[in-house]
């Protein structure tokens, strides 16, 4: 059974490449240069469903190229960013996008990080006004040790 | 025959490796110096072993033994030389052997170079090393094992995966698992100076060199890769955010951070228990990113072994490893007391800051890189999180980083007064923004990120030759005799400014086009003119290509041919391209051939990269720096230099 899903991974992923060179074929790109360069913008946000961790604008698998085609129809009818964007996640879901909402429980994913350093940096300030507190350790020697010199040093 | 020796090896080391992590263990809890002796000669039989049956697993590689499973599924008869080497470990069980064979090695190193240490911590670090070793002898021989042999050996194989058949990937796993592994001894270290409950500047000057070469070869290894797939993956990314890039990255910010907190120990003898659990820490990362990649648990190019059993495996490894090391810290971080005093504006803090501006900044790629599981688990949303978001979530704290960088470098130990290193920057500052603010009035009106990295890349590269220069006496005599440490520290620094810079040159003032061709056809891309001449079918050893010959010129002068290509591997049935780049210092250009167009055209891709060569020319820098700094006198001579102290006491 697992022989069999490795040969059918295998498979997928001769299929998923197929086509050797990436990308953006010159059939797609728009007439109007802005109206390209919009397209080009947002289809690297977008996810190549089907790939590994690629988005539609870096992708050679046929899914990547109708994501491509159906974006700049979007942008030629008039769409402004958003609503073209709004348009694919209503069909695909949130998977195609490669940066994450800040939806719902995805707050605690961007947080994580700002969080993280007020916490740290809290700590540390603590820490290092302890350090900077500390009275410097006594260096006087103890009675024993001063002893101890002395009784090299007389020697 | 050589395969079966090789098979029996492997046992016997795991053998030797259960011997060598309980019986020194128990010596040094009881102070019986013979069983803490057991460690060394069994840290070499283990080691000789294991590079024995790796050597064997080779051997049936390079012969093309298709007896064997493993070669069978992973080389072909064709195939040249080189990759089948590299194919021993081009694959989970080979890579995994290679990753034991390293731990060993290490454990070696530290039995052939440890002769200075305390005698029981140097039997807890072996036998802690040892333990290591002993779960991935268990994983290689109960989940994954090379050596297995097929009834019905078929005439030929299946050949390795062709995008692995590049020599930049050839040496990418070998440097990654020497850098990964590397940072098994930062932990044996942590964890025997746990159990010892002991931690000073003499623990720190050994725990330094081990994480240092792991870093090294970290960075040397992510370099690798990353330029693979700049000139491999047909559109020149150098960094994807992916979650083995990931698992790669992370181990490596710890080290950069295990590093520099390292150096508070031994200077000042302070932030102890943070430098212990970072060496906890950044080892669990690395044991994370094996985790990650073999049990295909987030899928990606690099999981070429996808099994639920195996990733259970290493998880649990995980769990111990990590875990028990975690509750050890618990339990007796208290005992490691701080000396050092310093004030809140000194250099501890600075590397303090460095500190949190790495580790925050790994915690970021790791929830990052977990995230899709996470909300899929626990919200049930099915999301991506990609590089965008990296870009916008982790950027921030590098560039802090780069920041304050220079002024940290320069701040004296104990107590520091900000103006006067400020001060001694005004020049460095000055040329920065001024260099920002002429290429940000050259450039008119794209993005900003090209000033900003080059103020951060001048200010980071600037503040690493002023501190050389101070370091000096500011006499440029004594610059040839500054230790190699102080070398090591600038040339690292200012290899970290010429990445910045590079990355954001690149990202903002790379050019691209796209079209289809025409035999003889002529087109501009920015100053340069390219003509495709014609486009050939050809044959390799083991593939089929189609190669076009595109001239390069620049003011009607030729400046290169350009040979883009592209493959077919009938046996992995699976085509690359190979892209034809003309590098020079200023700027790559980089040539893709693509399909054949109906009406007899091809497509050609065509990327001018500004300053592509500098990234990687920063981490090479980076890791010089870091080799310089190992080479330095202070690491060489310390051991003689103890030694002779024991002599004069035992008078």
């Amino acid at each position: 059974m697992r022989r069999l899903a490795r040969i059918i991974a295998g498979a997928a992923l001769a299929m998923l490449m197929a086509l050797p060179v990436a990308a953006v074929q010159p059939d797609e790109v728009l007439d109007d240069p802005a109206l390209e360069a919009r397209a080009r913008e947002l289809s690297k946000g977008l996810r190549c469903l089907v790939c590994r961790n690629e988005s539609i604008d870096e992708s050679n698998a046929d899914l990547a190229r109708d994501l491509r085609l159906l974006l700049r129809e979007r942008l030629v009818a008039g769409d402004s960013d958003a609503e073209a964007i709004d348009y694919i996640v209503d069909r695909f879901g949130e998977y195609v996008l490669l940066q994450p909402t800040v939806n719902g429980s995805n707050w605690l994913l961007w947080a994580a990080g700002p969080l993280m350093l007020i916490l740290a940096g809290g700590v540390a300030v603590v820490y290092l006004r302890g350090r900077a507190k500390i009275e410097a350790p006594d260096n006087a020697l103890t009675a024993s040790e001063e002893a101890r010199l002395r009784e090299i040093l007389d020697k | 025959m050589v395969t079966e020796l090789g098979h029996f090896a492997l046992i016997l080391a795991f053998v030797v490796a259960i011997v060598q992590m309980v019986v020194p263990m128990i010596g040094a809890q009881r102070r019986w110096s013979g069983w803490m002796a057991v460690a060394e000669p069994a840290a070499n039989i283990q080691f000789l072993m294991t590079a024995f049956a790796f050597g064997a697993l080779m051997h049936a590689f390079i012969t093309s033994d298709f007896s064997l499973r493993l070669v069978v599924e992973n080389s072909h008869s064709a195939k040249p030389m080189i990759y089948k080497i590299s194919g021993t470990w081009g694959n989970h069980e080979g890579s995994m052997l290679l990753w034991v064979l390293i731990v060993t090695l290490f454990g070696a190193t530290a039995a052939w170079f440890g002769g200075n240490l305390p005698p029981t911590l140097r039997a807890r670090v072996l036998s802690i090393q040892a333990a290591i070793a002993v779960a991935f002898f268990a994983f290689i021989l109960f989940t994954s094992n090379p050596f297995i042999r097929l009834a019905v050996p078929p005439f030929d194989g299946q050949d390795l995966n062709p995008l692995l058949q590049d020599p930049g990937l050839a040496f990418h796993p070998p440097f990654l698992y020497l850098g990964y592994v590397g940072l098994s001894m930062a932990y044996s270290f942590a964890v025997a100076a746990l159990i010892e409950g002991r931690v000073d500047a003499a623990w720190a000057r050994w725990v330094r060199p081990w994480t240092l070469a792991a870093w090294i070869f970290l960075t040397i290894g992510i370099g690798l890769g990353s330029w693979w797939a700049y000139y491999e993956l047909g559109w020149g990314g150098f960094w994807f955010w992916d979650p083995v890039e990931n698992a790669s990255f992370m181990p490596w910010l710890l080290a950069a951070a295990l590093l520099h907190s390292a150096i508070v120990v031994e200077k000042r003898e302070s932030l102890k228990s943070w430098t212990i659990l970072l060496a906890i820490l950044a080892f669990g990362f690395s044991l994370i990113g094996t985790f990650i990649v073999r049990s295909g648990l987030l899928t990606s190019v690099h999981a070429f072994a996808n099994d639920p059993e195996r990733g259970v495996f290493i998880l649990i490894i995980l769990a111990f490893f990590t875990g028990g090391a975690l509750t050890l810290f618990a339990a007796r971080a208290n005992a490691m007391e701080a000396k050092g005093v310093f004030a809140m504006l000194s250099r501890e803090s600075a590397l303090v800051a460095n500190n949190i501006m790495l580790a925050v900044g790994c915690f970021v790629v790791f929830v990052g890189t977990l995230w899709p599981m996470v909300a899929e688990m626990l919200f049930d949303r099915k999301l991506s999180v990609g590089p965008p978001f990296f870009e916008l979530a982790f950027t921030p704290f590098m560039v802090v980083l780069g920041l304050i960088l220079p002024v940290g470098a320069l701040l004296p130990w104990k107590r520091a007064r900000i103006k006067r290193t400020l001060y001694s920057l005004r020049y460095v500052f000055a040329a920065a923004v001024l260099l920002a603010g002429l290429v940000w009035t050259l450039q008119s009106g794209r993005s900003l990120l090209g000033p900003i990295g080059l103020f951060l890349g001048a200010w980071v590269v600037g503040g690493a030759l002023v501190d050389l220069w101070i370091r000096a006496g500011r006499t440029p005599a004594r610059l040839l005799r500054l230790p190699r440490a102080d070398w090591g520290r600038g040339v690292a620094h200012a290899g970290l400014g010429v990445t910045i810079f590079a990355i954001a040159g690149l990202i903002a003032w790379e050019q691209e086009d796209i079209r289809v061709a025409q035999l003889g056809d002529s087109f501009d891309v920015g100053a340069f003119q390219l003509t495709l001449q014609k486009v050939e079918e050809g044959r390799g050893p083991n593939y089929f290509t189609t190669q076009g010959t595109v001239d390069l010129s620049q003011n009607g002068r030729l400046l290169a041919e350009l040979h883009p290509e592209k493959r077919v591997y009938p046996v992995a049935q699976m085509p690359t391209t190979e892209a034809a780049i003309d590098y020079r210092f200023l700027r790559d250009v980089y040539v893709v051939i693509g399909d054949q167009q109906d009406n007899g055209g091809w497509v050609i891709r065509t990327y001018i990269k500004p300053f592509a060569n500098w990234i990687w020319g920063g981490i090479l820098m980076m890791g010089f720096g870091g080799f310089l700094s190992l080479t330095d006198r202070r690491f060489r001579v310390a051991a003689g230099a103890r030694r002779q102290a024991r002599a004069v006491a035992a008078e």
